[in-house]
């Protein structure tokens, strides 16, 4: 870095020297550099939010007013075919009240190449999906006399997710206790059960064992392999980023899922806040709003500061207030007051919605400062 | 088998649905069955529905056979000829009601021309598929079908002529228009709806220009001495009512001039308009304060007091006198008696309404208005024949409103106005726009509508041409009058000391939570609580437990009811709506200490 720029470098982010340096004419005189970084630094200054700004309150009205235009409950298709997503205000509740059970759950899966550029890509999505053993059947015979049931299998589909009759026998074994289980040698699989209720048995197990799991990653229901730009990317519906992280074809720095308190267990806190982040964007792009993204980052940094992510609401955030007239004043008071006066709680008064109440100047802007003198107690002249 | 309902209740089967129904209702275009009994077949389900019953809604149709319509050119002959009547339309099987469900198996063709192998029925006019109000919006089928809705929308809420017994009526909340005339351009409605005689608006002429930014927003420019000569002019009615009721212990209120010994007395002056009977007389100028009916009741809770204490036998004042911002003349007034046979007294006040600034007009077609500003007459402009328009209508409210009809409208008025004649304007059958034209190129004024004019104040010819007509246009009941409000300093409610709410009451203009957060972005704290100061006061606390004190003004000096004299006791400047608040968690029982320590 050139030298007239190092002294600045306490007072301006890194990312605006590197921006500046660059940008510097080439012939330009240490006098002359030194004077545009003045001028920077200055607009970086005046760009700087003041102190006693109420920047919470002004990314609540950033985030309400645009919130008001936004077509109330859109359920719609999002891009891709075939996945219903949900997108509009319905999502920015659910991400913004930090729900741990969202209605759409979707995943980006980044492949390693060679599969990044499409090698195998059908197979490779195909077997992520979750398939239990109905999907693999072909016919199911029952034989009453014998109390005996035959399964014959769709081998083709078998060979896609390169499996065989006998890892599914394998597979099927260890739910089937209690029966007489076999894999006959044309890849059937036959069981048979003995005893008074051995019929009845049979025809239970019918339809139990068609919900088996065989074969997949658990919880997604449905792939997509997508192309962006040169890539391919497989999007999801269902989520287990807990499984796929596991798989080696997958980019593990690359991959996430739009479930929050997903990515929170997984990947740890600033991975959820960067998601909330990502999310919250992602609707408002969606919807063809622009609110400055500082609005956004300050109200992720709210959900997630206290270590683990709290949503906006009753139970998130609003209760980790110090102030009881504070959280009073937002929902449930008597609860609240009645909480509070069980431990003898103390206000105080630190911040606005307390102060309004009570009539005295709030502690933003010009209620901030007070002065520094003191009131001189003057005990003498008495 | 086809299961069959009767009613909606299931009586038996019978073996082919299709064409027992088929077989009903031929006979009953034949005469033989009621036509009011309607017959359904659900395919789906195989069920056929009998219905006879009261309260369902049924529409007349024309029947249809082989694509062609029952109703054939000889019978308008004679129906012209007036040789038949409808009835025996219906008689014939030409006519046929058709109720919801009947409805469902029917194809229904609107218009003639447009009649398919496939229909079954014909509507009789196409201005069938609109309602009451919509159907009266002359031109209708040009507009977008929203503009329609909205136009009925505010033709409810014209102020015009509702009932020609007026006078002897005691009707809440009653507007009447002056001068209401007959539409110039109307639909068949109209006349189905008999509105010629009880009309709800006037012939004016609208020019469309702007006036100097005037009627930006859908403002109205409206000519002064159009106002002057009734133009919008209307009359409100409002009855008082009040009854001697009767209470337990043979005590009734009374109806007469308070003595002055009433508990809640106002003052004599305010009574002045009573005469003996306490009533005030017909045709008394009153304005807010005067009492128009004298009344007083007996003390309330007499029964347990009267034993012990001859002073609360007093009586209470209980007149009804005009709320704040009333004004107008007493029209009638009523003795007579209430149902359970107490004296009943109704009064009926009267107050003109002049347009002023403000109040709401509209056209037929959605394009409402509020006057921005009356001009003089002398500073309208004119056309070079010398008319003056009676109101300016701004031109940006037409091309993304799309209200075609406003224009056409605008076009056959003046045609009619010119000829002496009404304009048919019935939605779909009206006369057509072209023929207007000609015939107003006939008259000798441009086909296009348009007109030179002249600016009003400097004489000055305008570049443009203006498209100058007449137009049938509504007052509607939003009235300045009835809404204006506002309060610098007024009553406080008795609970919270903050302003009172509504402009009944003079009550303040509420600066809610949404309109706080803007003040606290801004950073305006100290401005927010000057905002906020209307239930200031200050109050003692004790410094020792926490709670309010008291201060003994008789010995000017402070003391805590719960720690005595001798503790530090602090006024503290808060809101009244907070000691309110300290005062009821007491009452839950819960001690709201208050910890003081100096701001400075």
């Amino acid at each position: 870095m050139k030298r007239e720029l190092l002294e600045f470098k306490d007072k301006l982010p890194l990312k605006i020297l590197e921006e500046l340096e660059q940008g510097l004419p080439d012939k330009a005189s240490p006098a002359r550099i030194k004077k545009i970084a003045d001028r920077v630094y200055e607009e970086y200054r005046s760009s700087l939010a003041e102190p006693g700004e109420c920047v919470g309150l002004v990314t609540a009205e950033s985030i309400g007013e645009p919130g008001t235009q936004m077509t109330l409950n859109t359920f719609h298709f999002a891009g891709v075919s075939e996945m219903n997503v949900t997108t509009g205000l319905p999502r920015l509740i659910e991400i913004l009240d930090a729900r741990k059970t969202i209605s759409t759950e979707m995943m980006e899966i980044f492949l390693n190449k060679p599969y990044s550029r499409g090698k195998e890509i059908k197979n490779i999505a195909e077997g992520l999906k979750e398939t239990t053993l109905k999907e693999y059947i072909k016919s199911i015979s029952i034989n009453v006399a014998e109390t005996r049931m035959r399964i014959e299998l769709k081998d083709q589909k078998l060979k896609d997710v390169n499996l065989n009759p006998a890892k599914v026998g394998r597979i099927l074994h260890k739910s089937l206790k209690g029966f007489d289980f076999k894999v006959e040698k044309d890849g059937a699989m036959r069981i048979k059960a003995s005893g008074d209720d051995a019929l009845n048995m049979i025809y239970r197990v019918k339809e139990k064992i068609k919900d088996i799991y065989i074969h997949g990653v658990k919880g997604i229901t449905q792939v997509l392999p997508v192309k962006r730009g040169e890539e391919y990317v497989i999007v999801t519906a269902g989520t287990n980023l807990k499984e796929v992280y596991k798989l080696p074809f997958v980019d593990i720095t690359r991959t996430t899922s739009n479930n929050i308190t997903e990515v929170e267990k997984f990947l740890g806190i600033e991975a959820a806040r960067k998601a909330i982040v990502k999310e919250i964007l992602k609707v408002l792009k969606d919807q063809g709003i622009s609110i400055d993204h500082r609005h956004i980052l300050l109200v992720s940094d709210a959900m997630t500061m206290s270590g683990k992510v709290l949503g906006v609401s009753r139970y998130g955030i609003v209760k980790e207030k110090p102030s009881v007239l504070a959280r009073a004043s937002f929902e449930t008071p008597i609860r609240h007051i009645i909480n509070a006066s069980m431990v003898g709680e103390k206000d105080e008064l630190n911040s606005v919605i307390e102060n309004v109440m009570i009539n005295q100047p709030v502690p933003i802007g010009t209620g901030l400062p007070g002065l520094i003198t003191k009131k001189r107690v003057d005990e003498k002249k008495k | 088998m086809s299961e069959l309902f009767l009613n909606s209740k299931y009586i038996g089967k019978v073996a082919d649905g299709k064409v027992f129904v088929e077989q009903l209702i031929s006979q009953r275009r034949n005469n033989k069955i009621p036509f009011s009994v309607n017959f359904f077949y659900n395919e789906k389900t195989d069920q056929v529905f009998v219905e006879t019953g009261g309260g369902r809604c049924i529409r007349p149709l024309l029947v249809v056979k082989d694509g062609k319509s029952a109703l054939t050119e000889d019978h308008i002959k004679q129906l012209e000829k007036n040789e038949i009547k409808w009835s025996d339309l219906v008689q014939q099987g030409i006519v046929e009601y058709v109720d919801s469900m009947e409805e469902e198996n029917a194809i229904v063709s609107l218009k003639e021309e447009n009649l398919t192998a496939e229909d079954t029925h014909l509507d009789i006019s196409a201005i069938d598929i609109f309602g009451m109000t919509s159907s009266i919006v002359p031109f209708g089928n040009f507009n977008h079908g929203v503009r329609l809705t909205q136009g009925s929308k505010n033709q409810k809420q014209a102020v015009g002529f509702y009932a020609a017994n007026f006078f002897a009526r005691m009707d809440m909340d009653v507007n009447l228009l002056n001068y209401p005339q007959r539409p110039l351009v109307a639909t068949i409605a109209n006349d189905i709806l008999d509105q010629d005689k009880h009309p709800c608006g006037q012939n004016i002429v609208v020019a469309i220009m702007s006036y100097k930014g005037y009627n930006m927003e859908d403002a109205i420019v409206v000519n002064k001495g159009s106002v002057e000569r009734g133009f919008g002019r209307s009359t409100y009615y409002r009855p008082v009512l009040s009854e001697e009721l009767r209470y337990s212990g043979g005590l009734s209120d009374e109806v007469s001039i308070p003595d002055k010994d009433v508990k809640g007395y106002r003052t004599e002056h305010d009574y002045r308009f009573l005469e003996e009977d306490g009533l005030i007389y017909a045709e008394a100028v009153v304005k807010e304060g005067d009492v128009i009916i004298g009344k007083t009741s007996p003390p309330r809770f007499l029964s347990s007091l009267e034993e012990y204490n001859l002073a609360a036998t007093s009586r209470r004042e209980s007149s009804n006198a005009l709320k704040h911002g009333e004004k107008g003349v007493v029209d009638f007034v009523m003795l007579t008696e209430s149902n359970e046979g107490n004296k009943l007294v109704q009064i009926r006040l009267r107050a003109q309404r002049i347009p002023e600034i403000g109040d709401k007009f509209t056209s037929r077609h959605g394009q409402k208005g509020v006057i921005s500003l009356i001009v003089p007459e002398d500073d309208f402009p004119f056309t070079a024949s010398g008319i003056k328009p009676d109101i300016i209508f701004s031109p940006h409210g037409i091309p993304s409103r799309m209200t075609v009809s406003h224009l056409i409208e605008l076009l056959g008025g003046k045609t009619g106005a010119l000829s002496g004649r009404y304009v048919d304007g019935t939605t779909f059958e009206g006369e057509r726009e072209g023929d207007l034209r000609l015939e107003l190129l006939g008259l000798g004024f441009r086909e296009n509508g348009t007109e030179t004019m002249y600016n009003g104040i400097t004489g000055e010819q305008y570049q443009a041409k203006i498209f100058v007509g007449n137009m049938y246009y509504l007052k509607l009941k939003h009235m300045v009058a009835n809404k204006i409000h506002s309060r610098a300093r007024g009553p406080i409610q008795l609970l919270t000391r903050q302003p009172t709410e509504g402009r009944a009451k003079e009550g303040g203009l509420r600066l809610g939570e949404m309109e706080k957060d803007t003040f606290v972005a801004h950073g305006a704290s100290l401005l927010l609580k000057e905002r906020f100061d209307s239930d200031k006061t200050e109050v003692p606390v004790c410094e020792n437990c926490g709670l309010i004190g008291v201060f003994d003004t008789r010995k000017n000096m402070f003391h805590c009811p719960v720690c005595g004299d001798n503790v530090e006791i602090s006024n503290v400047e808060m809101s009244y709506a907070f000691k309110l608040i300290l005062d009821e968690f007491k009452s839950l029982t819960i001690y709201p200490k208050l910890g003081l320590k100096n701001k400075y």
